[in-house]
């Protein structure tokens, strides 16, 4: 139980995805133009981090190593393919803002990064943990860069309004400004780390 | 675990099969509940293109010419059209409502991948009492460009690519309705792609 507590937080602070490993860092400046879509986002990369992981420990002692990485790929685009129709399916609205973004989750660094330095050596317990952890961790981070993208570049948050209209700078909400942001938020993070 | 031809093969496939499978079960589960939203949104569309509730049998007609398809749906009030052109990020496409007298009633943006909070304004920016209200236009003595072109319509700000596109959808199934009536001045706009989105 304590090992799982710690593989979690592990994960959200310690080995924070985004703030700290910089990986997967195509869909964090692609989907944070606002904070729903990063939030959408994490939360469908951790939906795959979580069952990749968990299937990734079960089949690692079947798998010989010559063709573990595709095998760790066909994993990984199957759920996330599996993903993309429950969510076409069941929740349409998020599905329209984000579709374009489902299919990128296959090569999201992240998720083949923790099957390869994590399930793969690890147990389906602990894999779990991981996924849950890494997984929390990058949504934190796609909200909070999200969240400051959409305030500094339409003056809401979560489509709130927070400040006039005429208060956006608009390249908050273009890819320049996620540069920025998410740099100014890494410094912020070790400043604080520290 | 050792590598080997026979091992490596073996693995691959049940994972293959294995994979294939879980994808046709999930497959079989949502793709009726897909097809029914799909249905859904369209009708709806439909009623809110033509402002009214329209008759239950539709006539469908789908036109199709070299570079787009128009699927046409005639009611006894109009004809909602949908209709797509390249905008800035993919294409986007349109559902057009015509009143009888070729004036449109009303128009919803189906499907796009513009950038948020610019392009993907569009679904507003032309709606009546808007700032790019084409509602109660009629292309055929409109002049339906931006007006950096030389139209009557305002561009979204900052997004006068996505503004073009929308206004290209919109005139080419205009033109495939009620023939080619109007100058879409295609020209102009191809002069000046460089400019801002």
């Amino acid at each position: 139980m304590n090992n799982s507590i710690k593989y979690i937080w592990n994960g959200i602070v310690k080995e924070n995805p985004t703030f700290v490993l910089l990986l997967g860092m195509c869909p964090t400046l692609g989907t944070t133009s606002s904070a729903i879509n990063g939030m959408s986002m994490g939360l469908a990369t951790t939906f795959v981090l979580i069952l990749s992981n968990l299937i990734i420990s079960l089949i690692k002692d079947y798998v010989p190593d010559a063709v573990r990485i595709p095998c760790y790929v066909v994993v990984i685009a199957s759920l996330v393919t599996i993903l993309q129709m429950l969510m076409q399916a069941y929740v349409p609205d998020i599905y329209a803002t984000l579709g374009l973004f489902i299919p990128l989750i296959v090569v999201n660094c992240i998720i083949l990064g923790r099957a390869e330095a994590f399930a793969a050596k690890h147990g389906a317990v602990d894999s779990i943990c991981d996924g849950i952890g890494i997984g929390i961790g990058f949504t934190l981070a796609l909200t909070l860069l999200g969240g400051v993208r959409e305030f500094l570049g339409t003056g809401a948050v979560f489509g709130q309004v927070l400040q006039g209209e005429d208060f956006g700078m608009l390249m908050f909400v273009l890819a320049p400004g996620a540069f920025i942001a998410l740099g100014f938020l890494i410094a912020l993070v070790n400043k604080i780390k520290k | 675990m050792e590598s080997n031809l026979v091992n490596m093969v073996m693995v691959l496939c049940v994972i293959a099969v294995a994979a294939a499978l879980s994808l046709a079960i999930v497959n079989a589960i949502t793709s009726t509940q897909i097809a029914k939203i799909e249905k859904d949104n369209l009708e709806k569309g439909i009623k809110e293109v033509l402002g009214a509730n329209p008759e239950d049998s539709l006539d469908v007609e789908e036109i199709h010419d070299s570079t787009s398809t128009f699927v046409l749906y005639k009611t006894e009030i109009g004809i909602a059209v949908k209709t797509q052109s390249n905008g800035f990020g993919g294409p986007i496409e349109v559902l057009v409502g015509f009143a009888p007298d070729s004036t449109i009633c009303g128009y919803k943006i189906l499907k796009h991948s513009e950038t948020p909070g610019l392009g993907a304004k569009a679904g507003e920016w032309f709606q009546r009492g808007n700032k790019g209200d084409i509602i109660g236009k009629n292309p055929a003595n409109t002049s339906m460009t931006v007006s950096k072109d030389g139209g009557d319509i305002d561009a979204i700000t900052a997004s006068t690519i996505t503004s073009r596109a929308f206004l290209k959808a919109v005139m080419s199934a205009f033109d495939r309705i009620y023939g080619s009536t109007h100058e879409t001045s295609d020209a102009s706009t191809q002069e000046k792609k460089g400019g801002k989105q």
